[in-house]
């Protein structure tokens, strides 16, 4: 049997490696794109400052991304080292779409990044925004692979099990590409990416104002990123994640845990807006409820039914029944290949092998699997209910409080008195979280609320592990936590560095620091 | 398109490709990182030194992310097997990866010495690690790893990070530590100039002279010291995987069969001792851009001497021979790896026609006056 310790050791180190990961990743998207709109002004007007503005956020950005490129390599290592068994029964589809991720899209960003440095002497000022833009496109085409692929362990598609390879093989990359449930988390993570990185300069751009030093420069900042932060911040809530937790079985479990929903309502669904959700009583306390607007959220409609906790929870029961007859049928086809009668129930019955193998964690042969047995299984095959409902709100208030920063900072800006409003670029300053606090809830709605699975229906977490033992699991979370924390507290103290000197740190002499007056650092 | 076999048989070659592409880009960053910490004397030429790959060391980087895809995409269970048997070799790989893109990018951006000494010695890291841990493993996947698959292809490893430390496998870590040491150094000599170019030129006399010879030693030991692997019966390289139908041989010396089968193989190591000195009289004449290609041409040898003689060889198992994986049944599915094909053959061209432009973008020598008058700009 695999020891629930390294299952729970190596949840937590992908866990906590890959939202590390993520606090560098969407302001390497969004400042990227604001530097190729930046630098657009820059070619179009011929004004020095766009090219510094270009420069200085590049500065910012470059550190930024040397995190990016340290902690993503850390994702594609560990699907070997630590999810081995993963990594065979799913490679055939996950594998080839990291391969192309890497020669389509981190190729173009990794090899246009050193010219987007150093490349402003040789280049032409065309040669040099075309750079910065492929640059762009390459951080947002990478984002798009991955994507895919997270789609495809959330609602996996265009595959099937072949029973003599133990795996699970491609049957069509058109569907997996289509898939609805990456193309609606691709919109919505690069625009929160974009978000991030409008709430980034916005906020620093607001610092300076405050400090009343390069105002010229923070103005101009300011003025952009509350135009892209606002088309960006509503890109995100318009597009919504959650319109693609309608599609299949696991994401309407996530649906239902994230709005505790008990019972399945009558359409159109009421959302609960505030509430205690209790796992034991099955019931939510103090709950305020608004009407239809849950119905109107996951279905965008009036009529369908958004289902309930309660009866997924029997669905599954019968589906892990049913996922006991699936293996057992390909363990006697395992043995003997010519068995016809075993074939035949196996190919009625494989869908729900996935199920089945959910026992493996309370019994290594499932099939002699107890009644307590599968009430555990099936209690287990969804994820907790409380986490899900606060993370998803937490994300919802952040986006939210992100809105009228954008908005209020736009109008003011349309009216050309931004800068004048101080309680605006406090705000705006102390907005600066908000973007990461609500990708990594986000981030832990989508992949917790995909539990017990790895590959939603298909592969179970507690299977997909490697046959490592807990004492290099104890050794290699160590390592990441020395190595990560040494380098967060670098990486803080050169973004702080920087973003204090500011556009001093280009050195043109015409900034803030470099006048008379101005202090020196 | 292809059938089952001729496509197993055009992945491995993209996986050697992919190899080369990744030792021959990446292999002189790392071996200037290996150099750097002593080639450069005073903090200018350690610039020099940086800046002289700085703009393109991550784009090179990249070939080994593709790497890690391409083995996950087309050979799945050697990647799985791999990963998770090696697991501690693995993440020192990788925290030794990470000193780099920070190294690079936080080094010079503070004027303060031992920020940038502390920052010179974790890029020496950062080059050296990768360096010694990718050597150790091609030096155990020679000997055979101890791993074992069970029915449902769980594969379990019996052994730790410190048996890895083999003889066979310390001399491996010679070669390549001279490999790179010598591919680097002969691109500082193309990019750098003065002082610093003359000490690149004793280095690659001296890791010419330590790589022929180590190479040699290594060669006559698989040939009369190692044993080698020989699939015996069980394969069929025209049907789906089944990695425990097979039986496999364990014997002295078998590892050169395929060098006995066509003498003509015996060309590639012959020509990686021929090119290490090659590059020691190319730069000796001042032939710059032709020594970087030939120190290349020693690279991709070394790497096709050892797949030469492995083939149809993956990953050995040392202790159960039947588990080993080899390339008729550790594959993709045949509708993957066709896929993946095309999609390489479209994107690589592609990838290393703008690699190309950004190195011509780029070109020139690297001078310490350069690095003066760029002072905040550059690395």
């Amino acid at each position: 049997m695999i020891s629930n310790e390294v299952v729970e050791l190596s949840r937590l180190q992908f866990g906590l490696t890959a939202m590390y990961h993520f606090l560098f990743v969407p302001l390497t998207m969004g400042l990227a794109f604001l530097l190729a709109i930046m630098e657009s002004v820059y070619v179009m007007s011929n004004k020095l400052i766009y090219k510094d503005m270009t420069q200085f956020w590049g500065k910012l950005f470059g550190i930024n991304v040397a995190m990016g490129i340290t902690t993503g390599i850390t994702l594609e290592f560990q699907f070997g080292t630590n999810w081995a068994y993963y990594s065979h029964y799913v490679g055939d589809i996950f594998g080839p779409l990291l391969a192309i991720e890497g020669m389509l899209a981190f190729f173009l960003e990794s090899t246009f990044i050193g010219l987007f440095f150093f490349g402003w002497q040789q280049l032409s000022k065309m040669q040099h925004l075309i750079v910065t833009w492929l640059l762009a496109l390459g951080s947002s085409l990478s984002a798009m692979w991955i994507l895919i692929a997270n789609g495809w362990m959330q609602h996996p598609v265009g595959a099937e099990f072949n029973y003599e390879t133990m795996r699970m093989e491609l049957t069509s990359l058109a569907d997996i590409f289509f898939n609805p449930i990456a193309q609606v988390k691709f919109v919505h993570t690069v625009a929160a990416g974009y978000t991030t990185g409008s709430m980034f300069v916005l906020g620093i751009s607001a610092f300076y104002l405050l400090q009343n030093r390069d105002v010229a420069f923070a103005r101009r900042s300011f003025r952009i990123a509350a135009g892209f932060g606002l088309a960006s911040v509503l890109s995100v809530i318009v597009l919504g994640d959650e319109s693609g937790y309608t599609v299949g079985e696991v994401q309407k479990a996530k649906l239902a845990t994230i709005e505790a929903e008990w019972e399945t309502e009558k359409p159109p669904a009421s959302f609960t807006v505030f509430g205690i959700p209790n796992e034991q009583t099955m019931t939510t306390d103090y709950a305020i409820k608004i009407p239809w607007l849950m119905g109107l959220v996951a279905t965008r409609s009036i009529d369908e039914e958004v289902g309930g906790i309660k009866e997924i929870l029997k669905n599954n029961r019968k589906r892990i029944k049913r996922g006991m007859i699936a293996y057992d049928n390909l363990q006697k086809i395992r043995q003997d290949k010519n068995d016809a009668q075993a074939k035949s129930v196996f190919e009625e019955y494989k869908g729900d092998l996935g199920y089945g193998l959910l026992l493996k964690r309370y019994t290594d042969n499932v099939i002699d699997a107890t009644p307590a047995q599968i009430d555990a299984a099936t209690r287990h095959s969804i994820p907790k209910v409380a986490p899900m409902f606060w993370a998803f709100r937490g994300m919802v208030l952040a986006g939210f409080l992100m809105l009228f920063i954008f908005a209020a900072s736009f109008y003011y800006n349309a009216k050309r008195t931004a800068h004048k409003q101080r309680w605006l670029l406090r705000l705006a300053v102390y907005g600066i979280p908000l973007p990461w606090i609500a990708s990594e809830l986000g981030w832990v709605v989508a992949e917790y609320g995909r539990q017990p699975w790895t590959i939603a229906g298909i592969l179970p977490t507690h299977l997909s592990v490697s046959s490592v033992d807990a004492g290099q699991l104890y050794l290699s979370l160590a390592g990441f936590f020395v190595f990560y924390s040494v380098l967060l507290v670098i990486e803080l103290f050169m973004m702080t560095k920087y973003i204090r000197l500011g556009p001093s740190s280009l050195h043109t002499g015409r900034y803030h620091f470099e006048q008379e007056g101005g202090e020196h650092v | 398109m292809f059938d089952f076999e001729t496509i197993r048989i055009i992945w491995w070659g993209l996986l050697i490709f992919v190899i080369c592409g990744f030792l021959v880009t990446d292999g002189f960053d790392f071996g200037i990182a290996m150099l750097l910490p002593f080639l450069g004397k005073t903090d200018d030429e350690r610039r020099v030194m940086l800046n002289s790959i700085g703009p393109t060391w991550e784009g090179n980087q990249v070939w080994l992310v593709v790497l890690g895809g391409i083995a996950f995409g087309a050979w799945a269970l050697v990647y799985a097997v791999l990963f998770s048997g090696l697991y501690t070799a693995m993440l020192v790989l990788l925290f030794g990866l990470f000193l780099r893109p920070v190294g690079f990018d936080y080094r010079s951006k503070l004027p303060n010495p031992r920020w940038r000494s502390a920052w010179d010695w974790a890029l020496f890291a950062g080059g050296a690690v990768p360096v010694v841990v990718l050597s150790l493993v091609a030096g155990n996947l020679i000997l055979g790893l101890p791993f074992q698959l069970d029915a449902d292809l769980r594969s379990t490893y019996s052994g730790g990070f410190i048996d890895l430390f083999q003889p066979f496998a310390l001399l491996s870590v010679v070669i390549g530590v001279a490999l790179l040491c010598l591919h680097g150094a002969v691109f500082l000599l193309w990019r750098t100039e003065a002082a610093l170019a003359e000490r690149a030129r004793k280095v690659i006399f001296w890791s010419s002279l330590v790589f022929s010879v180590s190479f040699i030693i290594a060669g006559v030991w698989v040939a009369i010291g190692l044993d080698g692997y020989h699939i015996i019966s069980g394969i069929d390289t025209t049907s789906i995987n089944n990695p425990l139908a097979k039986t496999v041989e364990k014997a002295n010396g078998l590892w050169l069969d395929n060098y006995s089968q066509y003498p003509g193989l015996c060309l590639v190591p012959l020509h990686a001792i021929i090119g290490a000195w090659s590059v020691v009289w190319l730069s000796a004449k001042h032939y710059q851009g032709l020594s970087f290609l030939t120190s290349s041409l020693v690279v991709i040898c070394v790497i096709l001497t050892a797949a030469g003689s492995m083939f149809p060889f993956l990953a050995p198992s040392s202790t159960f021979p039947t588990s080993s994986l080899t390339i008729w049944d550790s594959s993709a599915s045949h509708y993957a790896l066709q896929l993946l094909f095309v999609a390489t053959v479209i994107l690589m061209p592609i990838v290393m026609a703008y690699t190309t432009w950004v190195y011509r973008v780029l070109r020139g020598k690297i001078t310490v006056a350069d690095i003066k008058k760029n002072n905040n700009i550059l690395y």
